[in-house]
């Protein structure tokens, strides 16, 4: 079982969310803690893993034969996102702007184009100790993914990392925030979304953004506030009239921020940590693949 | 000689756009005739690429040099590949950056000078947050 936890505004609170609920799931349940905004990936520094693989990712680009090149240019009349230009005397490419469709390779008439592999990022895996020492600790599965510096196109690795989920586990996949490919990427598949969304004009804003998403994929979802208590009423009232369940309210408290500002996982409230322990259980009663 | 410039309008008194990929407009000089041709440039909106496509759309119109604000360094080769010279002007009309290249005034962009003025990749780029 997949549960995804995404929101349409980054900062709402998606990994604290996260590490916090696959800490509560793990008393309970084999757990897959998977970090899928591998541009930033965050998780780590709560749950502090220890690493055991790395796979690279690597996407397939074009790579120009000049001893069967005409520069005909009928490779870049195709590419929509500018990776290869032809010139009357040199075809180039740009690889870091390719998207690996291969449509290149297809329309030359000279068959001058191979396609090779470009390594862009990794998937990393391991474990992370969940429970309190002493008292039994179990192993939550960690997975994430990283993009490398400089590159553009998380996709592929989003792709590739979700590869590793093991079906039989319950995993909780942390989302890159957003509504375009990196999020649409990782939430395909997912049995339930959650949706951390801030009490705010811009929170709104936001999550109208995300609920779009989820419905337009058609995962069932759900609502979780953070920060309540901020701000004004209109995330109640929109989740109200548009019929969105709110399945938890985390109040706006400074403490949270502390305990996230120096990686410290279970440092949050003890009202805050039953309220997630609750959602947990909620999760494991109300969601069915 | 065809020489291109950005430029925010189809005539030659407009603005010298400082951006390459994403101007408007390529205004077209030929010095053997004196008279301007103007050009829409197919990157505009896109989403990605717009550097190396704009350069490709310039390289087909068959130009010798390029006069802009900056240009990104994908653009960039693309554009010395192809042989097209890449200055630098700061004059503030199209027409004016015409005279300063005609008096020897402007400067050419190296490799490793670029500025780049391009956004970022709306799919992969953070920008992603917000759309």
């Amino acid at each position: 079982m997949r549960i995804a936890i995404a929101s349409g505004k980054g900062g709402t609170g998606k990994t604290t969310v996260s590490v916090h609920l696959a800490w509560a799931l793990a008393q309970h349940h084999p757990v897959q803690y998977v970090d899928c905004d591998v541009e930033e990936p965050n998780g780590h520094l709560f749950l502090k893993p220890e690493i055991e693989t790395q796979t690279p990712v690597s996407m397939p680009v074009p790579q120009v034969n000049p001893d069967l090149c005409t520069h005909c240019g009928e490779c870049s009349a195709i590419c929509a996102f500018g990776a290869i230009v032809a010139t009357p005397s040199l075809t180039l490419t740009f690889p870091e702007l390719c998207h690996g469709c291969g449509g290149c390779s297809q329309v030359c008439p000279t068959g001058a184009i191979s396609e090779v592999d470009r390594t862009t990022g990794v998937v990393e895996t391991g474990y992370a100790l969940a429970g309190e020492p002493g008292t039994g600790q179990v192993a939550i599965s960690f997975l994430q993914g990283r993009l490398h510096v400089g590159e553009a196109m998380s996709p592929p690795v989003i792709r590739a990392l979700k590869s590793h989920i093991d079906p039989d586990a319950l995993a909780i996949l942390d989302l890159p925030p957003g509504t375009s490919c990196p999020a649409t990427t990782a939430l395909r598949g997912v049995d339930r979304a959650l949706l951390v969304a801030e009490p705010t004009p811009f929170g709104l804003h936001d999550l109208t953004l995300a609920v779009e998403m989820v419905r337009t994929l058609g995962i069932p979802f759900a609502v979780v506030v953070n920060r309540a208590g901020l701000g004004d009423n209109r995330v109640e009232e929109f989740c109200a009239r548009e019929g969105i369940p709110i399945w938890a309210r985390l109040p706006h408290d400074r403490r949270v921020a502390e305990a996230y500002a120096r990686g410290q996982l279970r440092a949050v409230p003890a009202e805050i940590q039953e309220t997630l322990a609750e959602l947990a259980q909620r999760l494991l009663t109300e969601v069915r693949p | 000689m065809r020489i291109a410039f950005t430029a925010a309008d189809r005539h030659p008194e407009t603005t010298l756009d400082p951006r390459f990929g994403r101007a408007p407009f390529f205004l077209i000089y030929d010095t053997d005739t004196a008279d301007w041709t103007s050009l829409g440039n197919p990157a505009v909106e896109s989403l990605q690429g717009a550097g190396t496509q704009a350069a490709e759309a310039l390289v087909r119109a068959g130009v010798a040099a390029l006069v802009t604000g900056q240009c990104g360094p994908k653009a960039h080769r693309a554009l010395t590949a192809a042989g097209i010279e890449v200055y630098t002007s700061t004059e503030g009309t199209v027409v004016g950056s015409l005279a300063a290249f005609a008096a020897g005034r402007l400067s050419t962009i190296q490799a490793g000078q670029q500025g780049g003025t391009g956004r970022p990749h709306s799919g992969g780029g953070r920008e992603g947050q917000t759309r």
